[in-house]
């Protein structure tokens, strides 16, 4: 949805369809897919299944191509470079980092995450 | 509704307690998963469940009352035994015939689709199957008398990596299908991640953690601070280490989601470092931590 691969109106798989292919808990996708409801993201259709409503991107796809063009000149211009997948994944995060604190300095009020809170993540 | 409701429930064999003081309450509609090292009294208390061993004090009731061993007990909980009893010279349609006439409304025709959904073919001998399609055979046996509560001791411990993630994949589709609850006990911790939503651990023949696993993880975190630095006083410290200069905590806390002291940072567990943690943990930490289901 981030990226623009499913659009309003297509379905999502049928909650059993990922239970018997994943292995998983019919609990966890049953609340996944709540999850996606309260958040206005897809809606239950009774009998039919659960389909995406909303779309998660405000950036429209010609623009994330675009931007996937960019990115891609910057992977190759990396790895002519010298930089292996673990370095490129760091030098990203690392600016990622640089330029969410020179923003929230700016704009104190943007934080994405308030200091102290715990950031999420499963081993 | 409660599947299983157990109060100071005890079994002794000889002079040894398999299982001292088990008070428990587990709700219906959930995988639960039965955690404890060898020896923890797992087995004890899923054979006490279903009636084929009587305790020795303290009390149980199963499916929201019931007597356990009583004949509404008996028809509505299936068991798979460790080692999947089957008949190794009998063929599979002539255990699906015995299997018929031992029960009450076991469903062959439902089993017949089942077994060809998993290409068992019904005239093979059992003995002939592969360890992975004795698995399937003995729990389609258990799924086919339709079942509320479906009792499973260590059922994938021998079973190669395919062969577990199909077997756990048939479970989790009865789930859905038929709505049949599931308690199961394993060593599979990595592999209980993704089927179990409700963990009960057991240590030493008494309950150690109960609840959600949703509810669970929330109330645990691992935090890492300076070496020497003192331990919030709002975190129960369930294990503690030092690595170099680093204090590395997994506390249970009171408010999730409150603020760090300063110097501190925390993450999130999973549900496999959280019940390492408690089954590495001192003896001296002995309050079980108990949660309320949500539903």
């Amino acid at each position: 949805m981030r990226l623009g691969y499913l659009k309003p109106g297509d379905q999502l798989p049928k909650v059993r369809e990922v239970v018997a292919d994943l292995a998983i808990n019919p609990n966890t996708v049953l609340k996944a897919y709540r999850d996606l409801e309260h958040k206005g993201l897809a809606s239950g259709r009774p009998g039919q299944g659960t389909f995406v409503k909303a779309t998660l991107s405000k950036v429209g796809l010609p623009e994330i191509a675009g931007l996937r063009r960019t990115l891609r000149a910057w992977l190759v211009d990396s790895a002519a470079a010298g930089l292996d997948e673990d370095g490129m994944v760091a030098l990203f995060s690392s600016t990622l980092r640089d330029f969410r604190e020179r923003r929230d300095e700016d704009d104190p009020g943007a934080a994405l995450t308030p200091p102290g809170t715990v950031v999420g993540g499963v081993a | 509704m409660t599947m299983i409701e157990t109060s100071a429930l005890g079994r002794r064999y000889g002079g040894d307690w398999a299982l001292r003081n088990c008070t428990l309450t587990v709700p219906d509609d959930h995988l639960v998963a039965l955690v404890g090292p060898n020896g923890a009294g797992k087995t004890t208390l899923l054979n006490i469940a279903v009636g084929l061993t009587p305790p020795t004090e303290g009390s149980i009731s199963v499916l929201g009352g019931v007597p356990v061993g009583s004949p509404t007990a008996l028809d509505r909980i299936a068991f798979v035994a460790q080692d999947m009893p089957l008949y190794r010279n009998l063929s599979v349609a002539d255990m699906l015939h015995m299997t018929r006439n031992l029960n009450h409304d076991f469903d062959v025709a439902y089993a017949r689709r089942r077994l060809d959904d998993v290409a068992i073919g019904q005239g093979h001998r059992i003995g002939k199957l592969s360890g992975g399609q004795r698995a399937q055979l003995a729990l389609t046996l258990a799924l086919a008398r339709h079942p509320r509560l479906l009792v499973l001791d260590e059922p994938t411990a021998s079973l190669d990596p395919v062969a577990r993630h199909d077997f756990m994949a048939t479970v989790v589709t009865a789930m859905t299908d038929d709505g049949v609850s599931v308690i199961l006990s394993s060593h599979a911790l990595a592999e209980l991640e993704r089927v179990a939503d409700y963990l009960v651990l057991l240590t030493g023949g008494a309950v150690r953690l109960n609840g959600v696993v949703d509810d669970l993880l929330q109330q645990h975190l691992l935090v890492t601070g300076p070496a020497g630095s003192p331990v919030d006083p709002r975190w129960h410290v369930v294990e503690s280490r030092e690595a170099g200069s680093q204090r590395i905590l997994l506390v249970w806390v009171d408010a999730p989601g409150a603020s760090l002291p300063e110097h501190w940072e925390a993450r999130t567990v999973g549900v496999e470092e959280l019940a390492l943690a408690y089954l590495r943990e001192s003896p001296g930490y002995a309050r079980p931590v108990a949660v309320e289901a949500t539903r």
